[in-house]
């Protein structure tokens, strides 16, 4: 079972909490948002991934179990 | 399709013939989107999603579902799907039947601008001779749609019908799961029901007569520019640029690059105009795509990285504010592209602009930024010139040519540079 973290880039606010919790895997970009890679987490940092999640003051910061569901991304042009 | 004015109801029927009468049962919906499936439409509202694939995941979603004519059309260049809904509204609205009755929808809406006053006139009206037949099911609403680029995303026009403020939503979920009422939504293109309708009456091999094996059937496009005659075509797929525009009358001034897809499209140097084809795999080799149909010759006479700075400005302003990486980003990659153009003495540097590009790429709820990025790296592409130009002199003859593009009017330039980006409760209204 592979995690992965994906941001809700509406609600997130650039509090920064991920970033302090998981500097491992988010890092912020000029403005304060935060930039993730796109591969699934190592499994030793799963529990504080969660832990990360859970500090977002906006829930911005979502843990997902990964799915190769290619619909799941889908984004269509304006 | 009439040059003005629309075809009624009888002079429809006349044209193409009654609708075919919906099969029974089960297997219901299975014949139309099979059909579908195998003549191979795709959206023709510029993302190419496949139609039957999206078809078929409303009706495998659980809810009664609920159909959606997209006529929002905020893209500037584009005239299509005013066009198609004043001339041939009758087309559209059988797409829509067609497929309500084939998902077991009850609800057909029509989102269309109120600015688009010919297109709503023809449609309210060809919806009043429709309810005349027994048959007419389900009967057609017309909605208003927010004059705004981004009402137009298939979230933002959902979140528009659902009474919330017309601005695209993260994902998932996706319409075909939770769309307008929680229900699952069939959302596509006006253009895209013209050819359901056409493809539920002729058939997928029908269909396939024109067009490539990859990419079958036609478009309308939209050609405006220094040609003889601009305006909507329906083209089929594989046809040459260079046909299109000898078709329209040939070019009546040289011609220095084409814009393609729409503003979030990509320009391509008029050197390959010869070798440009409309299909996706023919126009990938020049980082371009048919998009929404959008067909921009760019003149000679015209700065390109003026114009490319103004389009940016233009899509910034269209930015939703929602998520920092857009707003904070296309401010900055317009600003950026600004300075460019006056070669202000703190002219970014071609590595800050890139950074910002891969800074803002794929980072929003929706694909407004990837389109900014998109056509701001097809400029740095297509002009490297310009660009190398406006570095050593700054500022070109032709900067201040009034602007060869259609741009929206309405709000000024100093409202979107003073825009802030708070915290969504402080959005603008």
């Amino acid at each position: 079972m592979s995690y992965r973290l994906r941001v809700d880039p509406i609600a997130c606010e650039a509090h920064g909490m991920c970033a302090e919790l998981l500097p491992e895997c988010i890092s912020l970009d000029e403005w304060g948002y935060p930039l993730l890679d796109d591969e699934p987490l190592e499994p030793a940092l799963v529990d504080h991934a969660r832990r990360a999640a859970a500090s977002c003051p906006t829930f911005a910061l979502i843990l997902q179990r990964d799915r190769q569901d290619a619909t799941h991304e889908r984004r269509t042009l304006p | 399709m009439p040059a003005h004015g629309s075809l009624s109801l009888a002079e429809h029927q006349s044209l193409h013939g009654p609708l075919p009468r919906a099969a029974r049962g089960r297997r219901r919906h299975l014949g139309l989107i099979a059909e579908i499936e195998q003549a191979g439409l795709r959206g023709r509202g510029g993302a190419g999603f496949p139609t039957a694939r999206k078809l078929a995941a409303v009706a495998a979603s659980r809810g009664r579902p609920i159909v959606v004519v997209n006529v929002a059309e905020g893209e500037p260049a584009s005239r299509k799907d005013e066009t198609l809904t004043r001339a041939l509204p009758h087309l559209v609205l059988d797409g829509g039947e067609m497929a309500a009755r084939a998902l077991g929808a009850k609800e057909l809406i029509v989102g269309v601008r109120d600015s688009a006053l010919a297109s709503c006139e023809s449609l309210a009206a060809a919806i009043a001779e429709r309810a005349a037949f027994a048959r007419n099911e389900p009967r057609a609403q017309l909605v208003d749609v927010p004059d705004r680029y981004l009402a137009g995303q298939e979230t933002a026009l959902i979140a528009h019908l659902n009474g919330e403020r017309a601005l695209p939503t993260f994902t998932p979920p996706l319409p075909f799961q939770r769309g307008v009422a929680h229900r699952p939504t069939f959302l596509s293109n006006a253009e895209t029901f013209a050819h359901i309708a056409l493809i539920a009456r002729h058939g997928a091999n029908w269909f396939r007569e024109l067009g490539t094996g990859v990419q079958p059937g036609s478009m309308l496009v939209t050609l405006s520019g220094p040609v003889l005659h601009p305006g909507v075509y329906e083209v089929e797929f594989g046809t040459p640029l260079a046909a299109l525009i000898e078709s329209a009358g040939g070019l009546c001034a040289p011609a220095r690059a084409l814009l393609l897809g729409g503003y979030g499209g990509s320009w391509v140097a008029a050197e390959h105009l010869r070798d440009l084809c409309l299909s996706e795999e023919q126009l990938a080799p020049y980082g371009a795509s048919p998009g929404a149909g959008v067909i921009v010759v760019l003149s000679e006479n015209a700065c390109p990285v003026a114009e490319t700075a103004r389009l940016a400005r233009w899509l910034a302003g269209e930015s939703a504010g929602q998520c920092g990486p857009c707003a904070y980003g296309l401010e900055a990659l317009t600003a950026s592209l600004e300075e460019i153009v006056e070669d202000d003495a703190e002219a970014p540097t071609r590595r800050r602009v890139e950074q910002l590009l891969a800074l803002v790429n794929r980072r929003g709820a929706c694909a407004h930024p990837d389109g900014a990025v998109r056509l701001i790296k097809s400029a740095i592409e297509a002009f490297g010139s310009e660009f190398a130009e406006h570095a050593r002199h700054g500022a070109c003859t032709r900067c201040d040519v009034p602007s060869e593009l259609p741009l929206v009017e309405g709000r000024s330039a100093e409202e979107l540079r003073t825009r802030r980006f708070g915290p969504p409760s402080a959005m603008r209204p």
